[in-house]
């Protein structure tokens, strides 16, 4: 066992079960500190699989400004156990349907990954697993994002663009 | 990565380094709390504080010593768990960004070179907006576990305050990035040799960055959160004795870093023009980059200071519209201008 | 319409300018100010070490007078006390016993004589109401102290040392007028009433 496998064991229980708690608890603001340290615990996969530059958007992004913005409202709101709506049960049967699919989805598109780690970083996968050390500088993420993967990468920026022109119509004032 | 278990030097010079970054963040942000009352004074034709000691230089260690004698008071209502982590979180993360910044230049030691830098990581700029996006949930926690409507308040002025400022800061660091060519910090300081400092080539991306930094670090004129007019304490009202004093102390931790990234990003870091032509020995030159880099710390601390006691505070709603409807059009302008001159540079350089 | 003062001033609604709505030049100005005072001389005056001259009639902390013989002046008339606007002053009297006479100087004394220093204004009227001229304001700052009931002063607090060097100088406050009054014995107030030295305003005046 070396440290990098004991690391490994430490962050997946850790995200898992702060991910159970959040699941399975009722206390919103216990579960967005919870979901907080899941967040930062996938941060610290990302880091051991020699993708800092994703450990530290994933942070910026979901840690640093999502999370906040979901603490901002339940704060607000100042949810509890009481004010919690009842669900029927065909709702949940439903969800736990649309996520078995999203997970399959998931899989699926995880399954050819392999591929797009050795063009990327130019050399094969060693024996022990970890890919090359090169795999998640900003440099080889960019080049895999504007030669694999332009159009997906110019598509979401789009939806980025339509999601921002529509808080700000949602935002304005008196709009006819 | 590439770090070195076998050597166990490297990790006792880490240690030692990383130990002296924390107590120099400490023992600058104490000093800072008594330069505060100092240039206050000043600034406004008082003497300040100067029974503790000499000139009242001992002054922070009476403040410490207060604030670990005072009662501590956890209201009962106050959700307690939090009500701890808040100060503590905050801490924290203030003490956390010291570890990217370079100090100096390296230290040659039998022929070994020692980096006056805790890591250097390759992705530096974005671990430090990393920290500073995640040090809101310091004041955030604590003001909502006070269970007190000023407190809520506070924080969330807090947290609205600081996502806002971090899109303007984090585009204009993206032009910085665009101008430098790199996220280590290490780099950055190094390419600003002699007088090619970024501030030449980014003076507008700077003054965001500067107002940014004011907002982030809860400084006046944007001290909203804590303003004592509207707020009675801010998201600290019900904070007493040492936490309290984590909360304040935090604040002049961050004002240190945020000065010491100023002056990475703008302002060479450690370099000084033609100080190669007096001094070649690397050890000496290392001596004198730590010394021009706290200089040039101290005058953004002071420069923090000098602003905070001129400027009236702003209105909530005059801070919200200069984040979002001047300083983010600005820096998008900013980063649209360098773009095309960065282009034609590399053209000429490249095709 | 008219202004009522000159100074008055006509608010405009003026649109700022380009340069003015970039607040810079103006936060520019303002710290330059500031820098300045950096510069400038302190105003304070560092207290215990160094005192602020004050006025030689300053109205500080009361003092019952003793007469030369040490006999306390007050008779516990209780003029002061209707006098006092903060109606800080209370007093008891009593009756001088056989023995006391070095103690008091009439038959009447005050055997207890306390002034709220938290309610004084030191506004001297006590001292302008008192026939007796017993009790003196002085130059003495009343010093802070913890507890609220540590700030009504005494008999042992307000009554002048018994000894002749450590009485206290009350001198700096009576003005060439009331010096004048005093050579006139006839005026005094210990005097038996005699209707034919009752005092002539009217010439009393022309001698100042």
């Amino acid at each position: 066992m070396t440290i990098t496998h004991i690391l490994f064991l430490v962050l997946s229980v850790v995200a898992v079960l702060s991910a159970a708690i959040v699941v399975l608890n009722s206390n919103p603001v216990r579960n967005v500190l919870l979901l907080i340290v899941c967040f930062f615990s996938i941060a610290g996969h990302y880091v051991l699989l020699n993708a800092q530059f994703l450990a530290a958007v994933h942070v910026i992004v979901y840690a640093g400004a999502i999370m906040v913005l979901f603490l901002f409202v339940i704060m607000l709101l100042n949810l509890n156990k009481e004010s919690e709506p009842h669900k029927p049960a065909w709702e949940k049967i439903i969800a736990v349907i649309a996520g078995g699919i999203f997970f399959v989805t998931l899989v699926g598109a995880l399954k050819g990954t392999d591929v797009i780690v050795r063009n990327a970083s130019g050399t094969s996968l060693g024996d022990s697993g970890i890919p090359s050390p090169e795999i998640g500088l900003v440099e080889s993420l960019g080049k895999v994002l504007f030669s694999d993967f332009l159009v997906p990468f110019e598509l979401s920026s789009i939806l980025f663009l339509g999601a921002m022109v529509g808080a700000v119509m949602l935002g304005k004032k008196n709009i006819k | 990565m590439l770090l070195v278990i076998s050597g166990t030097t490297f990790i006792i010079y880490k240690v030692i380094l990383a130990v002296a970054v924390f107590a120099v963040s400490l023992g600058v942000a104490a000093y800072a709390t008594y330069g505060e009352r100092k240039i206050a004074a000043f600034l406004q034709d008082r003497v300040g504080p100067d029974r503790a000691g000499p000139f009242g230089l001992l002054q922070p260690l009476a403040d410490g010593v207060k604030m670990f004698m005072k009662e501590e008071i956890i209201p009962t209502v106050s959700n307690k768990a939090l009500f701890i982590l808040g100060p503590s979180l905050f801490m924290i993360t203030a003490l956390l960004t010291g570890a990217v910044i370079p100090w100096g230049p390296d230290l040659v030691i039998g022929g070994e070179r020692y980096p006056l830098q805790v890591t250097d990581v390759n992705i530096g700029v974005l671990y430090l907006l990393g920290v500073v996006s995640v040090g809101v949930y310091g004041i955030m926690l604590g003001g909502w576990a006070s269970n007190n409507k000023y407190s809520l308040m506070g924080a969330l002025r807090a947290s609205s305050q600081m996502i806002s400022y971090e899109i303007a800061m984090g585009l204009s660091v993206i032009a910085l990035v665009m101008v430098t060519g790199t996220l280590s910090l290490r780099e950055i300081a190094d390419q600003q040799t002699s007088w090619h400092w970024n501030i030449i080539y980014q003076p507008l991306g700077f003054l965001i960055f500067f107002i940014c930094a004011l907002a982030e670090t809860n400084r006046a004129p944007f001290d909203l959160p804590e303003c004592e007019t509207e707020l009675v304490g801010g998201y600290h009202t019900e904070y007493s004795s040492m936490k309290l004093g984590l909360f304040l102390f935090s604040e002049y931790i961050n004002m240190f870093i945020s000065s010491a990234v100023m002056a990475t990003f703008y302002f060479g870091g450690y370099n000084m023009p033609f100080i190669g032509r007096w001094v070649s020995d690397p050890n000496w030159l290392a001596f004198w980059g730590v010394i021009f880099f706290f200089g040039k710390i101290i005058f953004f601390i002071f420069t923090f200071m000098w602003i905070r006691w001129t400027l009236p505070r702003f209105r909530y709603d005059q801070l919200m519209n200069l984040g979002w409807k001047i300083l983010i059009p600005l820096a998008i302008f900013n980063l649209a201008v360098v773009t095309p001159l960065i282009m034609l540079a590399f053209g000429k350089l490249k095709f | 319409m008219q202004a009522l003062t000159k100074r008055s001033k006509v608010v405009v609604n003026k649109q700022l300018s380009f340069v003015e709505k970039l607040y810079l030049p103006a936060i520019l100005g303002g710290m330059r100010i500031t820098l300045t005072h950096l510069f400038k001389k302190s105003a304070t005056v560092k207290y215990p070490e160094k005192k602020r001259a004050i006025s030689n009639v300053y109205r500080g902390q009361h003092v019952l007078k003793r007469d030369e013989n040490g006999a306390e002046r007050c008779t516990a008339c209780g003029l002061c006390a209707v006098a006092c606007p903060a109606e800080a002053i209370t007093m008891l009297s009593a009756e001088r016993k056989k023995g006391e006479e070095a103690l008091y100087r009439e038959e009447k004394y005050a055997s207890v004589y306390e002034i709220n220093m938290l309610r004084c204004i030191f506004c001297g009227l006590c001292e302008e109401a008192c026939p007796k001229e017993a009790i003196f304001l002085t130059n003495r700052i009343v010093p802070v102290e913890f507890e609220r009931n540590d700030f009504i002063y005494g008999k042992d607090k307000l009554v002048e040392p018994m000894e002749k060097d450590k009485r206290i100088d009350v001198s700096i406050r009576e003005t060439t007028e009331v010096a004048e009054f005093k050579k006139h014995n006839e005026y005094g107030h210990n005097q038996v009433w005699d209707g034919s030295k009752a005092i002539d305003t009217k010439k009393k005046k022309k001698a100042h």
